[in-house]
């Protein structure tokens, strides 16, 4: 019998994490607390929108967002609170946080120094990577030449002064859920890397010796998708890759900088509101396609909540994604062995076929001028557009499976989800209010010459093209607060809007729907004498847009005139826009989970112009509760994650639409 | 199905006079019906409005040129610059629609900056839609909804050389946006679109050599057309660009300059006059068809009858053929 070729020493777990934070500092500090002491062995901060794009929480636009999707952080006392009795110099942190990165990084920075912690002993990550942000993400604020010259400050600042830092970890992760297919996942990523080193290089602060070490503090944040035999494949094919890249791009020979290092956070999009409980298995799948192949295992996983397609959720939500990891890594033996897929030749066939794919695409982004190139021509926007428009239709057609979606739908009531409270968690509308109090009692406590001042010194360091760290980490001393910062970047760089890439977006529909469809909208064009027209609007600050540029490309494609600007509109925006353009229906999508407040907003408005007329239908992760608040407010319809089916979603919207005519 | 009867139209009437945008966006959804008896409240509605004074001379503007070129942030730029100096800016932007589905994705395109709705500036898209040829009839009747409330009113078109035409019929300057890049000038001939244009513009001047060598490819090719004509147009190529702001009061100058031109040398009623015959020849046409159109004489026809001295606006002349065609068709 041949012998079983065992590690010496089985490897040590990944970084196990869970993504979290909501409501304040202060209830988000005593949930990290309680994850790190049931085995949690990093964290990773989520914020809120508000401090993702950089607002203050008692300014208009994030109204209904502060504490909804993370943590409200506005000045260095927010940040002391949220790491209290959490010594730094300890910690692993990940942050979330991209157009405002080099200001999070900075008030981080100086709650360790609070702490008597020295930068160079702290370890972890800022996200930091603004061109997924323009892709799928939505919370950029400045234009793509400032943000990355913004990324790479913070490049060539930590890998001298916070040398374990993590500076940026270029996502592949919204890309698929963009609807991304692994070849364009991979392509779209490496391209993503390509365009920030060049930059680094680029910079006369860099010498050439040290890309080598930039190269190798470059990390990636991948997504892992319920096709884990392919999602295994893509991680190794990514692996070589990148080696390739930095050898051949950037002359790199260093085989510990070569090493492609990366974390992930497994799918949100494929996890079904119908049977959620279904949700809790194909997390474990999904964890396992990133964690099986030794050489090419994530550093460090997040596992979502199986009820997260419902709403927020609660502790004992997250401790299921814990102890699913825990499971994974210390009750099975995935850690005793060497590489399983060594010898394969089906995995090791189907990674080359990947690689040579993604290599094709990558050579084509490169060849239109790189990713800030792609962004701005739309082109890869506009792919990812079209790669979700055909998953969608393939699971509408039933040809890609979802079990409890499209087949298999029959069920029995579940006792996980029939609790009263609807099995989420609640933020208190109070956390709003007293965050709101918090801020206002700091700045009039604070020395206002110092922190005028120092934005002063912001500025000025812009101006001069000096990095913007130090002049940062300054400011969080000095009081400033995250409205602040960002509105001094404003006024010099400028406010920017991405491309939704539906204008060009081609037609992918057809077949019979479609075509019944369409003969039911040319029946209402000939009753209302022109088309109908819809707008598509996302109010607030949510930039998850996906949603509403399938309902925006669908109603092309059965006929309808659209009109879609694009994310983060006020409410009034919408309804000036509404009036403006002679709308027969407004579509709004949230999934923030602000959407009582905005809905709100929108209905008094189009009251208060005389526009009751138009009416009104909302899609988010709505919880039923609410759900019934907004029918009752004079919402037609409310769809959620579970109304896949597009076509159906067009046939109501006829339905409203030739109701409300006159 | 309601009828906006007489009242309907006088209350829009009166709204427009009040510069209530409610009211304007419920004219530009009446010209847009196709409904037979929508069709003639419209038409009474545009007589109406031809009729009455305006407090303000209205100017139009046309923005046309390649997907892509910057058009819609140029406008955007040229609106900041503008909009607290003038008594309203509307805007007509308009779309290609899908050949297949008939349906279009409207938008995206002109990203006003934050509080430009509020300060006067008002913005409706368009499908171009299943018209042959285009969207002459219909932008015709919008634009002259929109120059009844607002001084200026911008028409952008994406460039695909059939639209230019129509659009020029339309507006008083017709500014082309040029994209910098080896070969535009010659896509440019090609397209047989230079003679049209009142102004070229090559945005993006923030590209540096290859905006400046698109500008002097576009100059000499416009030299080797231009006639040498004393007191004729010739037509100016600025550099702007939209994103550093620059170059923009140039271009506004360079149109005020052209609007002048235009009055003094009797273009701008020539051109109006055609933009009313073109328009009375597309709408009779689509309703009553080349048959009917034929009863009355043809385009000819209608065309003398529009260029008659009258008192009445072209609106009600097309109102009045409408019926000299039906009754036409009707003793056959």
């Amino acid at each position: 019998m041949p012998k079983t070729p065992h590690l010496e020493h089985p490897d040590r777990p990944w970084l196990i994490r869970t993504y979290s934070g909501h409501s304040s500092a202060q209830a988000s500090n005593a949930l990290y607390r309680r994850n790190l002491a049931s085995g949690q062995t990093g964290l990773s901060v989520a914020f809120d929108l508000p401090t993702q794009t950089g607002y203050d929480s008692d300014h208009a636009l994030a109204r209904g967002e502060v504490g909804k999707v993370g943590v409200p952080i506005c000045h260095i006392d927010d940040m002391a609170t949220l790491f209290d009795q959490i010594p730094l110099d300890q910690m692993n942190t990940s942050m979330t946080i991209n157009a405002t990165a080099a200001w999070l990084l900075a008030l981080y920075v100086a709650a360790a120094e609070r702490q008597g912690v020295r930068p160079d002993t702290l370890q972890g990550t800022t996200q930091n990577d603004i061109i997924k942000e323009y892709l799928s993400r939505g919370t950029y604020v400045f234009p793509p030449e400032a943000s990355i010259r913004m990324t790479s400050d913070i490049v060539a600042y930590t890998v001298e002064e916070i040398p374990k830092w993590n500076p940026i970890n270029i996502c592949s992760y919204h890309l698929q859920e963009a609807g991304a297919t692994p070849v364009q996942e991979i392509a779209f990523a490496m391209a993503n890397a390509v365009a920030v080193l060049d930059a680094v290089r680029a910079r006369e602060d860099v010498p050439e010796e040290t890309l080598g070490r930039v190269f190798g503090r470059i990390s990636f944040f991948l997504n892992a998708g319920i096709r884990f035999v392919e999602e295994t494949c893509k991680c190794r094919a990514m692996t070589a890759l990148w080696s390739e890249l930095g050898r051949e791009r950037y002359g790199i020979e260093d085989e510990r900088m070569l090493r492609f290092r990366y974390g992930v956070q497994v799918n949100s999009l494929g996890l079904s509101e119908a049977q959620p409980e279904n949700n809790i298995v194909r997390i474990a799948l999904e964890a396992l396609g990133v964690t099986l192949s030794r050489d090419a295992r994530t550093r460090s996983l997040q596992l979502p909540a199986w009820n997260e397609a419902l709403g927020l959720p609660r502790p004992w939500d997250q401790q299921l994604s814990l102890r699913t990891q825990q499971i994974l890594a210390y009750e099975t033996d995935l850690l005793e062995y060497p590489d399983l897929f060594e010898g394969s030749h089906v995995v090791e066939a189907h990674t080359e076929a990947l690689l040579q794919d993604a290599r094709t695409e990558l050579q084509k982004v490169l060849e239109m001028g790189g990713a800030v190139s792609a962004v701005e021509n739309a082109y890869m926007k506009q792919a990812l557009v079209e790669s979700h428009t055909l998953r969608i239709r393939a699971i509408e057609r039933g040809e890609q499976i979802v079990v409890g979606v499209n087949r298999f739908k029959e069920t029995t009531d579940s006792p996980l989800t029939a609790q009263s409270e609807g099995s989420i968690l609640k933020v208190d509308d109070s956390a709003e209010r007293e965050q709101v109090e918090r801020l206002q009692s700091f700045r009039s406590a604070r020395n206002s010459a110092d922190a005028e001042a120092a934005l002063q010194g912001i500025a000025d360091c812009l101006k001069n093209g000096d990095n913007i760290l130090p002049a940062s980490i300054r400011a969080a001393h000095a009081g400033v607060t995250t409205g602040e910062w960002a509105d001094t970047l404003r006024r010099l760089f400028g406010e920017y809007r991405a491309p939704t890439g539906v204008g060009a977006a081609r037609s992918i529909s057809a077949g019979e729907d479609t075509d019944g469809l369409r003969a039911r909208v040319e029946a209402l064009s000939e009753t209302l004498g022109r088309r109908p027209k819809i707008l598509v609007g996302k109010p607030g600050l949510d930039g998850h847009s996906n949603g509403a540029e399938q309902i925006a490309v669908k109603a092309r494609d059965v006929g309808m005139e659209v009109v879609y600007d694009g994310i983060r509109l006020t409410p009034e925006e919408i309804v000036q826009s509404a009036r403006d353009e002679g709308v027969h229906v407004i579509g709004l999508s949230i999934l923030s989970g602000s959407h009582g407040v905005l809905v709100r907003d929108v209905l008094e408005r189009l009251n208060k112009e005389g526009l009751q007329g138009i009416p009104v239908i909302v899609g988010g992760i709505i919880p039923d509760d609410d759900a019934a608040a907004l029918r009752a407010a004079g919402v037609k319809r409310i769809y959620t994650p579970k109304d896949f089916d597009l076509s159906r979603i067009m046939g109501d919207i006829v339905d409203i639409v030739g109701e409300a005519a006159p | 199905m309601s009828q906006p009867g007489r009242g309907a139209v006088s209350q829009i009437l009166e709204g427009l006079a009040a510069g209530d945008r409610t009211a304007v966006s419920e004219a530009l959804n009446l010209v847009d019906d196709r409904r037979p008896e929508q069709r003639e409240a419209a038409l009474e509605l545009l007589d109406a409005l031809a009729q009455r004074p305006t407090p303000h001379t209205p100017y139009r503007v046309g923005i046309t040129g390649a997907p892509g070129a910057g058009k819609s942030s140029l406008l955007n730029a040229v609106v900041e610059r503008l909009r607290d100096s003038v008594t309203g800016i509307g805007i007509i932007a308009v779309d290609p629609s899908s050949q297949r589905s008939g349906g279009a994705l409207l938008g995206d395109r002109m990203r006003l900056s934050g509080g430009a709705r509020e300060s006067g500036v008002f913005l409706r898209s368009m499908a171009a839609r299943d018209r042959l040829g285009g969207l002459a009839d219909a932008t015709q009747a919008s634009a002259a909804v929109l120059s009844s409330v607002f001084e200026w009113v911008f028409i952008e078109t994406v460039g695909i050389g059939q639209s230019e035409c129509e659009v020029a019929q339309l507006v008083d300057t017709l500014v082309f946006v040029a994209q910098p890049g080896a070969g535009d000038t010659l896509q440019f001939m090609k397209a047989g679109i230079l003679e049209l244009p009142d102004l070229f513009v090559v945005n993006k001047s923030d590209t540096g050599p290859v905006a400046e060598r698109t500008r002097s490819e576009l100059q000499a090719t416009l030299g080797l057309l231009g006639s040498a004509d004393e007191g004729e147009w010739q037509p100016p190529v600025l550099l702007t660009s939209a994103r550093d702001r620059q170059g923009i009061d140039a271009l506004l100058e360079a149109m005020a300059a052209h609007q002048k031109h235009a009055r003094q040398s009797g273009q701008l009623e020539d051109r109006r006059q055609n933009g009313r015959v073109n328009f009375a020849v597309e709408s009779l046409a689509r309703r009553y068809g080349e048959y009917g159109l034929a009863q009355i004489g043809g385009a000819q026809a209608v065309a003398q009858r529009l260029a008659a001295p009258s008192e009445r606006s072209a609106f009600a002349l097309v109102l009045e053929l409408g019926r000299e065609i039906e009754s036409a068709l009707t003793r056959r």
